[in-house]
């Protein structure tokens, strides 16, 4: 784990869960897995403290653990989910554009809590959707719930690792910790609920019947009274799934950027038909008939099978080689090609909506150097004069850049010796990219530049702390009079306190923040791309 | 010996590679030696490109800050326990104090997580009342019988002094090394100062957190 990593995991740990379970993670990151004992003196911290900030590391399944022979336990965090943080956002609007605020919700809800029962999210969901309805409607479990089966359908949510079933013996002793497993095949099976009910406004005082599950207001959070009929089944985001998508989106707005929209809807047509049957390491779908791709096409594009077969055929001519054709039956079979390998990233014109991402990020250094760097990637090997040459740039600017890109190991330079001796002077020195480092190198700048501008955000919400607070007393001074009916001359009373001054201050502030925020948003679309295309060039075999 | 020349004397400044290939011509100004860091803030040679808005960076943007702020409110944000107060106040009794320290205030589900996290549940107000749970194998305890008519006594309680708070604690260590135990203990406001009463329970070893060490 790279300093960058560690620092903004620590980062993220620190935001969403508070500094004790931040100084937990940190040590279990930097020392590696560890028992309780252990981690106690190591972070100092008090050994309830430890444990609370273990149960919700866990909870949230941010850290996992192991029963040792010697049966003690060991605790490992997790970085790379630690990091995912940063896409919970992606995560949730993801999901309200599938399946709408019901699918929204439910996947926010999981995040918050890590993992949860079906009949516990449905509920929550209910609730919240009755909130923002208007008044004396009511959300209805059974909407919610369907959205739910088709979140587990389409395996974009899928049960957690379970309880194995042992027989309560008085003799034999429990173990330290439960060895929690689930087979492949029960992992998106929704359990048979008939979950009745509608969703409750906090302060409605209506006792109307609620179903089977009384969601009773508890001072605790995730408290169903009664045992529920799903008790021991979670449920859990299945980011790798959302992850998929991504890749997908990426694909088909690339081919709808290089050829038109109507290709883009047939990939997308045969994506969403290959959507559960891709494993997720494949580097092509399952072969798909022209025939069922014609059927399965979206109402609104009624165009021929002919004119499909000929898209198809182009698709597949297509050096990029987004498609593959596998066979004739059926009228010709064809695959996707999902892997993101060198070919497809990087060979310009790149295909993606980041516009080839290195020469964008080497919009740093400067068009020409960009110029410079496609150009080796294209032609591999360039000596110094070659590159002068075909990019044409004086030779002491090409010197210059190519010196700057080297001290950033964006290129490297390959040795060639004429004679056996290495005589520099007889020596041929090539310039060259390799693309995983390169890859590596922007990722972990990806990695600094977030933990950079997120404390940077803390930073100025820091210096602008009595500010923000005097603007929160004002706020609900405002709101509890508004409330007991004051009158305008007294709210504009109030509304004075903040002066002209502070008032621009706060506005300031907020650009700030969230300029920041989005920034953080952005760079995280960087960082899954390149994460993606060195997870998948690794796995080539 | 004289092969180890350290560069000084005859061939000055000579590299292994041959100058002129790499640019420096002879007799070219070379760059002045630099003497101090490198600036904080470097001159921006040029602007990064402008975010890009639209609907969907507005919502996410929008999702984020919601997010960080749901998330301070929920009870997986562990905040530090409040400072000790150095002088006990009359009012403490009675003011509603933030969860202390080793109470957790959400119900994990204990089945899933190893046993040696699992911390009590104190309540603080008046809750329902779960039997305590006594598997065959853990004898009744003298303290814990103790606690059980007391707790059945007086069924509201506050959070007291903090000296009682210090000696549940230590209690509570102990205790975590049985294998089970009751999830509910009720604070207790007795006219008994409770640090006076030595009911032998602190003579052994600490708490479970010693417990490889060795025990003299």
């Amino acid at each position: 784990m790279t300093q960058a990593e560690l620092r903004l995991c620590s980062l993220l740990l620190q935001e969403h869960f508070g500094e004790i379970v931040e100084k937990v993670g940190n040590s279990l990151l930097r020392t590696g897995p560890r028992p309780l004992r252990l981690l106690v003196g190591d972070t100092g911290l008090l050994p309830d403290q430890v444990k609370k900030a273990l149960c919700v590391l866990i909870q949230h399944n941010l850290v996992r653990y192991e029963v040792q022979p010697r049966g003690s336990v060991d605790y490992e965090a997790r970085s790379e989910r630690i990091l995912r943080i940063l896409r919970y956002p992606r995560y949730i609007y993801t999901a309200k554009t599938l399946y709408g605020d019901p699918g929204e919700l439910l996947v926010e809800e999981l995040l918050l809590h890590g993992h949860l029962p079906m009949s516990c999210a449905v509920a929550r969901v209910a609730d919240r959707l009755t909130e923002t309805m208007e008044d004396g409607k009511t959300m209805d479990y059974t909407e919610v719930s369907s959205t739910f089966v088709r979140l587990a359908d389409t395996h974009f949510i899928q049960r957690c690792p379970m309880v194995p079933e042992s027989p309560w013996s008085a003799k034999a002793p429990p173990l330290p910790a439960p060895a929690l497993a689930i087979a492949e095949k029960d992992m998106y099976v929704v359990p048979r609920l008939s979950l009745v009910g509608k969703g409750k406004r906090r302060h409605s005082c209506d006792e109307e019947e609620e179903g089977e599950h009384k969601a009773k207001r508890q001072k605790q959070e995730g408290g169903i009274s009664e045992t529920p009929p799903d008790d021991g089944i979670y449920w859990q985001v299945n980011l790798e799934r959302f992850h998929q998508h991504f890749r997908d989106q990426a694909l088909v707005s690339a081919i709808a950027s290089r050829m038109d929209q109507t290709s883009s809807e047939v990939v997308r047509t045969m994506l969403r038909m290959s959507e559960v049957t891709t494993a997720s390491g494949a580097s092509h779908t399952q072969p798909l008939s022209s025939n069922e791709i014609f059927r399965s096409l979206p109402a609104g594009y009624n165009i021929g099978k002919q004119v499909l077969d000929q898209y198809l055929a182009l698709l597949a001519d297509d050096p990029l080689e987004f498609v593959g054709k596998s066979g004739d039956s059926g009228g010709g079979t064809y695959t996707v090609k999902v892997m993101w390998g060198p070919g497809a990233s990087w060979a310009p014109p790149s295909p993606f909506p980041h516009p080839s991402l290195i020469p964008l990020l080497l919009h740093r250094f400067g068009s020409r150097c960009a110029r410079i760097f496609r150009l080796l990637l294209r032609k591999k090997h360039l000596e110094q004069k070659q590159v002068e040459d075909f990019a044409m740039i004086p030779a002491k600017e090409a010197k210059d850049m190519l010196y700057r890109m080297l001290s950033e190991n964006l290129v490297s330079l390959q040795e060639i010796p004429k004679t056996p001796d290495h005589a520099p002077s007889r020596t041929f020195y090539l310039y060259t990219v390799n693309v995983m480092a390169a890859a590596r190198m922007l990722l972990h700048r990806c990695y600094k530049s977030v933990a950079n501008l997120m404390e940077r955000r803390q930073h100025e919400m820091r210096e602008n702390k009595r500010l923000l607070e005097k603007s929160q007393r004002v706020e609900a001074i405002l709101a509890s009079m508004q409330a007991t009916g004051a009158e305008a001359a007294q709210l504009h009373e109030v509304e004075e306190m903040i002066t002209g001054p502070e008032r621009q201050q706060l506005e300031t502030l907020k650009r700030n923040v969230n300029k920041i925020d989005a920034s953080e948003n952005q760079v995280d679309e960087t960082i899954f791309v390149l994460e993606s295309f060195i997870e998948s060039t690794m796995k080539r075999p | 010996l004289s092969m180890a020349g350290r560069g000084r004397g005859r061939g000055r400044g000579q590299m292994t590679f041959s100058v002129e290939a790499v640019g420096i011509g002879k007799g070219d100004a070379l760059p002045p030696p630099t003497l101090q860091p490198s600036p904080l803030f470097p001159a921006l040679e040029r602007r990064a490109a402008p975010l890009p808005g639209g609907e969907e960076g507005e919502y996410m943007l929008a999702l984020k800050q919601e997010l960080r702020r749901a998330m301070r409110g929920l009870p997986y944000f562990v905040k530090p326990g409040a400072p000790r107060r150095d002088i006990e106040r009359y009012s403490d009794k009675y003011q509603l104090s933030s969860p202390v320290d080793s109470a957790i205030d959400w119900n994990p589900d204990w089945r899933r997580l190893p046993r040696e996290l699992k911390i009590r549940v104190r309540r603080l107000r008046k809750s329902r009342t779960t039997p305590l749970v006594l598997k065959q194998h853990v004898a009744l305890d003298k303290e814990e019988t103790i606690k059980k008519l007391e707790s059945l006594e007086k069924k509201e309680e506050e959070v007291t002094s903090e000296e009682e708070e210090e000696k549940e604690e230590e209690e509570e260590g102990k205790e975590e090394e049985e294998e089970e135990y009751d999830e509910e203990e009720h604070e207790e406001e007795t006219d008994y100062v409770l640090s006076y009463f030595d009911n032998g329970e602190s003579f052994g070893p600490d708490s479970d957190d010693n417990g490889d060490e060795a025990v003299y």
